[in-house]
């Protein structure tokens, strides 16, 4: 235990004393960024592509669109995410010529990431509401762009929002890999601070705390959401 | 009113209606009849094109409707559609899923008035001719008054106001049913299509909305009804499709059909329901 103590000894004064709460900060600052614009830019991509696959199919164009979006998503899903930032960074950016720095290239990445997977939530989300709605709104004559946003969508967003909050879980964990392109995230401020005191239990275990502490209280926020939108649903 | 000719639809390789011709006239109150899967509701669902046929043709008011060219949501306004899972819009209350359509097809129109008429006022700016203004007698606000007035009518007909801000998941089947048919008057339609409207029904409940049907028909109101309920089809029908096997095996006033059958499909049927 009191090789314990030591090694916390150790953890506070590079935290504390030589400025590794501030790497700390800008790790936690940059963790949340990724993942808060990630998940704008996945919902953004997510309605387009959901949008294509629920269309109707009657004509070419919708089919052809749908093809695209299948590919996309099927591409997105089929690999890691760090092969993702992998591929993007040193293979498609001096493709193209670029230089962005590491931090705008994750947020690029996961948010056509997580475009993939949002536009499955709200595609199973719209598909999760009973057909006969989406009848009956037509059967008075209302057109189909009509019947989606009054009667189809305000429903099958009761369905979209808590997996959404999900989504949120997952991409604040999936920042974790950011360091392999040289993005500064939670781990890479720890990493440094177990450098510097030549001990890393400490350091990991906090980054652990961090990442808990995050995705409870997300979670926490997600059941209260959840929970409101469920009493509306009951009665008035 | 409704003429339908050779009205073939399938789904894949399985014929569902294999060429039905029928034609429904002003005020006529036809009932269908038949066995589970002879296509009774995919004949009803066809004649507002909820179900795209295959083939033939479905005339409405001198259009063909089942032209994919055609712009249908024109004609189905026209068409009051009851379902038997009622399909009451659950994230509305009772009073905004019978004011919805009224409202939102109305607005609809005035904005495209009103585009149109932005039009004309610049080319008028340029031509000596004056092309007139489309006329605009109603405001926004005017136009959701007075579809709310009419619902709360309607609502207060059924005896159902005091559940105007209530939400479909509180109310009972019969209730459900009551409004959904109510949602379908608001539109003033032309023809009522009902299916199988109570079939969902606890049987307490079946009466107050036969009694509701009932009354529309009193009133004159044009209606195909899909059924299970053969005393009401007897009662209310001016005549009797019987289906079996996606074909209208035979039609007749309810009295003649009912008691003296001349099929032999009809009579095997009838034995085993009646």
């Amino acid at each position: 235990m009191g090789s314990f103590g030591k090694k916390i000894e150790r953890f506070w004064e590079v935290f504390y004393k030589y400025n590794g709460y501030q790497r700390v900060l800008t790790g936690l600052r940059n963790t949340v960024y990724i993942a808060v614009l990630g998940l704008a830019i996945g919902i953004v991509i997510g309605t387009i592509i959901a949008i294509v696959e629920v269309f109707p199919k009657y004509k070419r164009l919708p089919r052809i669109l749908n093809r695209i979006c299948r590919l996309y998503v099927g591409l997105f899903r089929g690999t890691p995410i760090v092969v993702q930032l992998l591929v993007a960074y040193y293979v498609v950016l001096p493709l193209l010529g670029l230089n962005l720095p590491a931090l705008h290239v994750c947020v690029i990445v996961f948010g056509l990431n997580s475009g993939a997977y949002v536009s499955e939530i709200m595609r199973s989300g719209i598909l999760s509401v009973d057909p006969g709605q989406l009848e009956a709104a037509r059967a008075v004559g209302l057109s189909y762009r009509v019947s989606m946003m009054k009667v189809v969508v305000p429903q099958a967003v009761k369905n979209i929002l808590p997996t959404l909050g999900n989504e949120f879980i997952v991409l604040i964990k999936e920042t974790s890999v950011v360091s392999f392109v040289g993005a500064a995230d939670l781990y890479v401020a720890f990493n440094y601070i177990g450098t510097n005191s030549y001990e890393f239990m400490v350091p990991y275990l906090v980054m652990a705390l961090i990442y808990l502490v995050m995705v409870m209280a997300i979670a926490f926020l997600v059941r209260i959401m959840e929970r409101s939108l469920r009493k509306s649903d009951r009665s008035n | 009113m409704i003429e339908v000719i050779d009205l073939k639809k399938s789904y894949g390789s399985l014929e569902v209606l294999r060429g039905i011709t029928i034609t429904i006239k002003e005020g006529e109150k036809v009932a269908i009849i038949g066995p589970s899967g002879s296509g009774k509701s995919t004949l009803l669902r066809c004649l507002n094109c909820l179900e795209d046929p295959t083939s033939g043709s479905i005339i409405f008011e001198g259009v063909d409707i089942a032209d994919m060219r055609v712009d249908i949501n024109l004609y189905r306004r026209h068409m009051g559609m009851v379902f038997q899972q009622f399909n009451l819009f659950n994230n509305k209350t009772v009073l905004g899923n019978i004011m919805l359509a009224p409202v939102c097809i109305a607005l609809h129109d005035l904005r495209v008035k009103k585009v149109k008429n932005l039009f004309i006022r610049i080319k008028n700016l340029f031509s000596r001719n004056k092309t007139p203004l489309y006329e605009i007698t109603k405001t926004r606000q005017q136009i959701i008054d007075e579809a709310r007035e009419n619902a709360m009518r309607l609502l207060k007909r059924i005896g159902l106001e005091d559940k105007a801000d209530a939400y479909p998941s509180t109310l009972s089947g019969g209730q459900k049913q009551r409004i959904a048919i109510v949602r379908a008057l608001a539109m003033n339609p032309k023809v009522m299509l009902f299916d199988e409207p109570t079939s969902a029904l606890d049987p307490e409940m079946v009466k107050e909305v036969l009694d509701l049907i009932r009354q529309l028909a009193d009133e004159g109101m044009t209606m195909v009804i899909v059924t299970h309920e053969m005393g009401f089809a007897r009662e209310v029908a001016t005549r009797v499709l019987f289906m079996d096997e996606g074909r209208i095996v035979e039609e007749n006033t309810p009295q003649e059909l009912f008691s003296n059958p001349q099929h032999p499909r009809t009579k095997e049927f009838l034995s085993k329901v009646l």
